[in-house]
């Protein structure tokens, strides 16, 4: 059974916060990443005509909702790569794991102050690209399909589900490397994949119905959890240290005061 | 406030778990994969008794804190940490009483030094943090410097800083892992006085250095390491052991017939020249040989600068230990 003390993850969620504050290229990541990504939907919004066919605003309002699930993807990925390597490379891991904290409670203060901010990002955008969307929009085809319902529903459910998955994956790789830009290309390259999926429906190649997007979810869902427990045996003090798993003890027969392997 | 260390605000050691050693460590061993990071290790350690751990680059030192610290696991062999076997279940209340300086201050540079204990005081669980914090920053001096950014502190005050962080949970063990390295000599002499005060305050200190000298102060006991535990004991009896006792006699000038003086005195093995006008007297009981080797000095015309016993120096023993250990020497 996990056991998570909500004071010490929450201790870890604000040190982690406070260091990306702090960090300039996390900021820069979370600040400048999500700009550059505006602008596609910003000129489709207010540059394509009203004379457009609907089957060219189709493609590129799909492509709108493909760039919106990339922020919550890509952001929590650079975030999350850094959070294991980061630790290792100015010193802190070892002061970090010789307190009384669980592995469980590390990832999830990591992830929680990852998630958070990614998600909030997303959403903000998200938000704004509909506001634009209702009120500004030159073509009416644009303005109906990006306003749907099932649509805005799919982006909400998905953004967090999408980040998780790149956080632990992220996390993965952290704890395996000891380079921090290596961390980062690996953890953005893994954490794509399920974007695929999420690019059919949004391009209409998988019809954007309520049973696709359920089913999207409950994979992504079942993913995050399973990766949420590759990353949890990952997590090995011993290994974290040194580098190495333990060798199995020689000890013939467990007794009191015997000394067996010790997991974080 | 003073930028000095305060002896005063080092916190005692929290109430043990029993009247037992503070460590019992019984043919520990670590190996990872082929390699032996140390074999065989036994000993104990008191409450409240200063402990040095010395041994050469590589001999296991760094390996048997980690272990005992709950970082890696043994390969074999058992141990008791603070009262608490050394087990997979217990790793968490081992780590809630014991506190651990590695070599490396490891500080989050990009925050304060109030937010680094603020947040390592959140991990112990201490509710009463801001007293904490404030006896562990006076206890280094760094009070007034508690708003600092920690990557823009010299590394004698990373090291201060780092020492906070072990005060602060009150730990019945405190290990410290090179506390004083690269440290210049005031700051060095201030973790001295540090651990000085932690032993009156009845803490466990459980410390490596390559630093001998500073063994040969702080320590009751010290062990040496080289993969096996070469020995163990306090300073001063350890060159006993390793070395015989010996008077050392300087004249104004050399003695004409050096051996029919010192053969002729009760209670001289030995001896041999140690210079043009000094001598080393192999004997059993310096301060009851000594006056009879005056006498015979005395006797003999040869004016006398001095007679003293000749004392080993840990450092001695250290290279003594390290001399004969083939496993150093290959």
């Amino acid at each position: 059974m996990i056991r998570v003390d909500l004071g010490r993850t929450l201790a870890l969620a604000q040190k982690e916060a406070r260091e990306y504050r702090r960090t300039p290229f996390i900021v820069g990541a979370m600040v400048v990443l999500p700009f550059f990504f505006l602008v596609e939907p910003m000129l489709t919004i207010f540059v394509v005509p009203a004379s457009e066919p609907a089957r060219v605003v189709d493609k590129t309002v799909g492509a709108i909702f493909l760039l919106m699930l990339v922020v919550p993807t890509v952001i929590p990925a650079t975030v999350a790569a850094y959070s294991v390597v980061g630790e290792r490379q100015q010193g802190t891991l070892e002061p970090l794991l010789i307190t009384p904290v669980r592995r469980e409670e590390i990832l999830l203060g990591k992830a929680l102050s990852a998630v958070v901010p990614s998600v909030a990002i997303a959403y903000l955008l998200f938000a704004l690209v509909e506001i634009c969307a209702a009120l500004f929009a030159a073509n009416p085809h644009v303005s109906a399909i990006l306003t749907e319902g099932p649509h805005i529903l799919a982006e909400a459910i998905f953004a967090p589900l999408l980040a998780m998955w790149s956080i632990w994956v992220g996390t993965a790789v952290s704890t395996r490397s000891s380079d921090v830009r290596v961390a980062q290309q690996l953890g953005t390259l893994a954490s794509l994949p399920p974007l695929a999926v999420t690019a059919l429906v949004s391009f209409q190649v998988l019809p954007p119905v309520l049973g696709v997007a359920i089913g999207f979810a409950a994979g992504l869902l079942a993913l995050d959890i399973g990766m949420w427990w590759v990353v949890s045996s990952m997590f090995d003090r011993e290994q974290l240290v040194t580098g190495s798993r333990p060798a199995a003890s020689s000890a013939a027969a467990p007794g009191p005061g015997e000394v067996r392997r010790i997991r974080a | 406030m003073s930028e000095h260390p305060s002896a005063a605000a080092v916190p005692t050691g929290s109430s043990g778990t029993g009247a037992g050693p503070a460590l019992a460590v019984s043919h520990l061993t670590k190996r990872f994969g082929g390699r032996t990071a140390f074999e065989d290790v036994s000993f104990e350690v008191a409450r409240g008794e200063v402990f040095g751990f010395l041994g050469p680059n590589g001999a296991g030192k760094t390996t048997t804190v980690r272990t005992l610290g709950t970082l890696i696991s043994p390969t074999a062999g058992s141990a008791e940490v603070a009262g608490i076997p050394l087990t997979e279940a217990n790793g968490e209340r081992i780590r809630q009483r014991i506190a651990v300086m590695p070599e490396n201050p490891g500080l989050y540079m990009r925050l304060t030094i109030r937010e680094n204990l603020e947040f390592f005081a959140r991990l112990y669980g201490l509710h009463d943090r801001g007293s904490r914090i404030h006896h562990a920053l006076a206890a280094v001096g760094l009070v007034d410097r508690s708003d600092d950014l920690c990557g823009r502190l010299s590394k004698g005050l990373r090291q201060r800083v780092a020492l906070a962080r072990t005060l602060l949970n009150e730990p019945e063990v405190m290990f410290l892992d090179e506390p004083t390295s690269g440290l210049d000599p005031v700051a060095a002499r201030e973790v001295h006085e540090l651990i000085e005060a932690l032993r009156e305050r009845e803490v466990t200190v459980f410390l490596t250095t390559h630093r001998l000298e500073e063994a040969e102060r702080l320590c009751d006991r010290v062990a040496i390491l080289n993969t096996r535990l070469r020995t163990v004991g306090r300073p001063q009896d350890l060159s006993g052991t390793l070395f015989r006792r010996s008077l050392a006699v300087e004249t104004a000038a050399p003695l004409p017939d050096p051996a029919s003086v010192f053969t002729s005195s009760a209670g001289v093995d030995g001896w041999a020249p140690d210079g043009a006008a000094r001598y080393l007297l192999s004997v059993a009981d310096p301060r009851a040989v000594a006056p009879g080797v005056v006498r015979a000095l005395v006797r003999a015309g040869a004016d006398v600068v001095s007679v003293s016993e000749t004392r080993h120096s840990l450092e001695e023993v250290y290279l003594q230990l390290v001399d004969q250990d083939p496993e150093i020497r290959s």
